[in-house]
Formats: C-alpha cells, sequence, structure tokens
C-alpha cells in the first residue's frame, strides 16, 4: 500500500470576487502520475497555486507529508505556466536552471560553482547543454519549456507540479518530456500535471483528475477516464467530440 | 573641491544611485512607480518637516519611506479593488501629491520648500551648504546624504543580488522557494523612496524620474545579462550627470534640466546603434533564426 502524500480537504478559492474553487477534496498517493483535466476557467491553475500558497485560500486544509506546507516547502517543485514570465530577462539558460537551487543557497551567498555544475549536469539530461550560454528570449517554446523542467529538477523535489508544461511544444520535447515524468514517477516521486489535451490522458497518466470548480471525479485513469466523466466535466458538447476522437483512434 | 567639481560629484552620485535602482525598475515593469513614488515623497517631506520643524537628512528619509511605502500600499489596495494598475498610479500620486503642494502652499510659508524647488531641483546652491566630516574635511549636506543612500543602495543590492534577480523573473517560483516575495517588494519600494528623496533634493523630481527610468532602459539596450545591465547603466548615469553639466554651462541653463536631456540623448543613441537590440542592427543583420 503506498502512503498518501497530499491530502486536500474542503478547499475554496475565489480571483477577484468569482469563486473559482468550491469544496475540494482530494487525496494523492506517493509515486502517481496525475493529469489535472477540465475545461477552461475550471481552475486548475489556480488549485495548483493555491495549494502551495500562491493564491490565498479561503477555506480548507492542506497537507503535504502529513504535514503543513510551509514546513515540506523544500521538497515540492513547481513548473509555472511558460507565459507567466517574462522571456527577455537579461540572462540565460543555465543562469535560470540554477534559481531553482536559490532556496538551498541560503541568504547572502551566491551561486557556487558547484551550484553550477549541478545545474549544467541537468540541462544535459534535457538534452539542452548546447544552449547553456543562449539568452532566454533566443529559446524555443520547447527549448524554454525543458529549462523550466530542468529548474524543477533540479530541486531534487518529491512533489511536482506543472502548469500545462505540454502546450506548444515540439513534438521531440513532448516525448522528452514525458520520459522525464515516467523517470520521475519510478523514482517514487509524485506529479500533478495540469494537462489540455484529453486525446493523451490514457497513454500519459495514470491518474487523472476531473476538476471544475470541484472535483467531478479522480481516481485511475483505467477505471474513471470514461466519456461520461468528460461529459460531465466538459459539458454535453464534449462527448460528442470525445466519440469523434475515439472513431478516429478504432480506425487507425 | 572646486565648486564645479562638487556639483558634478553630486549629480554623480544621483545618477549612480538612480541607474542602479532603475535597472529592477525597468524588469519588474514598474518604470511608472519611479515617477509616482519621486512625486510622493513631497507629502513625505512636507509631513516631517510640519513635525520636527526641521529639514534634515534623516527626517527627510524616514517622511520620503513612509510616503513611498504608503504610495505602494495605496496602489496595491486599489489594484484589488479591480482598478486598473496604472489608474489606480495615476489616482494615488496625484492626490498624495496634490496633498503635498496644498500643505506647502497653506502651512510652510517660505523655509526652503517650494513646488517649483520640488520639481526643478537647485543644485547650483549645494556647495555652499557643508558640513565637516573627520578624514573627508568639509562637504556638501546634500553629497553626504547621497553618499550615503548610494553606499545603502550598493549594499543592498548586493547582499540580496540572487533574491532581487529571482523575485524580478519569476515571483511565482521565488515564493514556492521560500523567499519571501512580499517583504523584498516593500524593501524594493523603500529603496526607491530613499534614493529619490535624498535626490529630490540636489536635483528636483524631473532629473529623479529621467536618472531612475533612461539609463536603465538604455543599457537593457546593450546587454543580455543582469550584471552587466548594471555596470552600463551605473555608467550612463555618471556619463549624462557629466555631459548635463556641460552642456547647461555651455548653453548657460538649467543644469537639472540638462542632464535629463543627456540621458535621452544617450537613450537615443543606444536605440539607434546599440548592437543586439539597436535600429541599425535589425537592418544590417538579418534576424537569427531561433533553432
Amino acid at each position: 500500500m503506498s502512503k498518501f502524500v497530499l491530502e486536500v480537504e474542503n478547499l475554496s478559492a475565489s480571483y477577484r470576487k468569482n469563486i473559482v474553487l468550491e469544496d475540494v477534496n482530494f487525496r494523492v498517493k506517493q509515486g502517481s502520475l496525475t493529469g489535472i483535466v477540465g475545461p477552461n476557467g475550471a481552475g486548475k491553475s489556480t488549485l495548483i497555486q493555491t495549494l502551495l500558497q500562491l493564491h490565498p485560500s479561503l477555506t480548507g486544509k492542506v497537507e503535504f507529508f502529513n504535514r503543513p506546507f510551509n514546513k515540506s516547502k523544500q521538497s515540492i517543485g513547481y513548473v509555472p505556466q511558460r507565459g507567466s514570465v517574462d522571456w527577455d530577462f537579461p540572462t540565460n539558460a543555465l543562469d535560470v536552471v540554477v534559481m531553482g537551487l536559490y532556496g538551498k543557497i541560503g541568504w547572502l551567498k551566491l551561486p557556487s560553482r558547484a551550484h553550477k555544475r549541478l545545474a549544467y549536469e541537468v540541462l544535459e539530461k534535457m538534452d539542452m547543454v548546447k544552449y547553456a550560454d543562449r539568452q532566454i528570449s533566443q529559446l524555443s517554446g520547447g527549448q524554454k519549456q525543458r529549462v523550466f523542467l530542468a529548474r524543477a529538477l533540479v530541486q531534487d523535489a518529491e512533489f511536482y507540479f506543472m502548469d500545462e508544461p505540454l502546450v506548444g511544444v515540439d513534438a521531440a520535447t513532448e516525448k522528452a518530456i514525458m520520459e522525464i515524468l515516467k523517470e520521475l514517477k519510478t523514482n517514487g516521486k509524485t506529479v500533478m500535471v495540469v494537462h489540455h489535451d484529453l486525446q493523451t490522458v490514457e497513454d500519459y497518466f495514470d491518474h487523472v483528475l476531473f476538476l471544475n470548480k470541484t472535483v467531478i471525479e479522480h481516481g485511475k485513469t483505467s477505471s474513471v477516464f470514461t466519456t461520461e466523466n468528460i461529459s460531465r466535466t466538459y459539458g454535453g458538447k464534449m462527448k460528442w467530440a470525445m466519440e469523434e476522437g475515439s472513431h478516429v483512434v478504432d480506425t487507425r | 573641491m572646486s565648486y564645479t567639481a562638487w556639483i558634478i560629484v553630486t549629480a554623480s552620485l544621483v545618477g549612480l544611485s538612480c541607474s542602479l535602482i532603475g535597472v529592477f525598475l525597468i524588469l519588474r515593469k514598474m518604470a511608472m512607480m519611479a515617477d509616482a513614488i519621486s512625486h510622493t515623497v513631497l507629502l513625505g517631506i512636507v509631513v516631517a518637516y510640519l513635525i520636527t520643524k526641521e529639514l534634515s537628512g534623516p527626517h527627510m528619509l524616514i517622511g520620503a519611506i513612509i510616503a513611498g511605502l504608503l504610495t505602494a500600499i495605496l496602489v496595491q489596495w486599489l489594484n484589488n479593488l479591480s482598478i486598473e494598475q496604472h489608474a489606480s498610479l495615476g489616482i494615488v500620486f496625484t492626490t498624495l501629491f496634490a496633498i503635498g503642494v496644498i500643505l506647502i502652499a497653506t502651512s510652510v510659508g517660505n523655509a526652503h520648500l517650494d513646488v517649483q524647488h520640488a520639481l526643478m531641483g537647485e543644485i547650483t546652491f549645494i556647495p555652499w551648504e557643508t558640513v565637516t566630516i573627520p578624514v573627508l574635511g568639509k562637504i556638501p549636506e546634500a553629497t553626504l546624504l547621497l553618499g550615503v543612500v548610494l553606499l545603502i543602495v550598493l549594499i543592498c543590492i548586493i547582499a540580496f543580488y540572487k533574491e532581487w534577480k529571482i523575485t524580478t523573473f519569476d515571483p511565482a517560483l521565488a515564493a514556492s522557494l521560500g523567499i519571501p516575495v512580499v517583504f523584498m517588494h516593500y524593501l524594493f519600494m523603500s529603496l526607491v523612496s530613499v534614493t529619490t528623496v535624498a535626490s529630490f533634493d540636489a536635483v528636483g523630481a524631473i532629473m529623479v524620474v529621467a536618472m531612475l527610468i533612461t539609463p536603465a532602459a538604455s543599457a537593457y539596450l546593450w546587454t543580455d545579462k543582469l550584471i552587466t545591465m548594471l555596470v552600463i547603466s551605473a555608467i550612463f548615469g555618471v556619463i549624462s550627470a557629466i555631459i548635463g553639466y556641460y552642456i547647461a554651462a555651455w548653453v548657460d541653463t538649467s543644469i537639472s534640466g540638462s542632464m535629463a536631456f543627456a540621458t535621452g540623448i544617450i537613450f537615443m543613441l543606444s536605440f539607434v546603434s546599440s548592437p543586439k537590440h539597436g535600429l541599425l542592427a535589425k537592418y544590417t543583420k538579418p534576424m537569427k533564426s531561433v533553432v
């Protein structure tokens, strides 16, 4: 029996006076790879930000590894949406990865050579060494995402949150990212990913969390990823689209 | 030191502090905040004067920090009430500045404090008001104050270099790593206020805004490294001060006005000829293909 590493009870949050999350309850097992899916405005990003206390919660209790968030911060890695930062910032790829270590370096100290080597190794793993010195605005979408992922990996966390890491990346990057996620899972790390592409959910994730303001369904992909749950989450129209989708799969 | 030398040294100190702070203002997309704070510190100074009846350094600095933080907090508060960021800024700073102007007109009387002075400064008179410091001898009071402020700015930037960098580039990641993003924000606002008020008395609000924004914006065009951007910005700040003085002496006009003008010239030159992002570079070099 694997243990629960994240327990969320009665979580709610609002954004500019609109309630975006309501009565959210779920528990996540160690070593699981969960896809968070739901329509636009379902509160997927807000859910992650609220769990990480980047966004205020109205009610609820969140525990990572049976401890409150503040005591488990160091074991949690976060990959925000690519668009959340200014890529014209004067810095290079290696530097961005080193930033993942800032929490560990401590006050009044600068990154040492050892920190840089560590960042370099992770870039190597992401097949990005040749871009280490490149100014970040000169990177392609896929390369930016690899840098972001490298920055999270260098933290060597136990639990990772990723916000739409596969949006707008090339096929090779998508494959590379999914390999890394599976490797994390094999090493006993827990990963939750906001995902937009329903077609790939079954291939990529062993658990799925349907979200639309509240948790519609959460469980093993093999048992809860059904057309019924999809239409409950997305509304009627998606059902038709999914049947079209499965039709395409059938004829292949 | 000669009269001219003191003016150039004083203006260069303004150039250094402002252009260093300016780099982070630009990267944090808060350039307009500089404009706002450079005006609202007037209220801080006036209130500090009304309470202490003195126009000395420490009182002004404290008054300015409070006014600067008040500006930042009020803007944030209005913004949270769903008023657009720049609109909130416009509302807050004009209101606080107006209160300052009214207080000067009604309660202050004469006392080396008027609106004209606040906007344009009076760098010409700086060498006359001196204090005697051991080792250094007689130095103008404003210059001493600016020297202290530059020291504070340098210490804060160097000590928290990586914290400034990460909270500027990616505040969400910084927060998730346990770096106090909100504290750094208000520390930064305090630095902006202190720098502004110390420079304010010497050169006036207009040149403070010019020195805060323009050297940093010019430096941004020349480099892709934060540390280099800080160095180039500082150099541009000092060069503008020196060139500005000689322009003023040559045309016989306002010194701080000419210095602000000089920052503009440096920006125009950078904008046209910078090898990385300049206009000429864009025409002569084909765009680098992103692979």
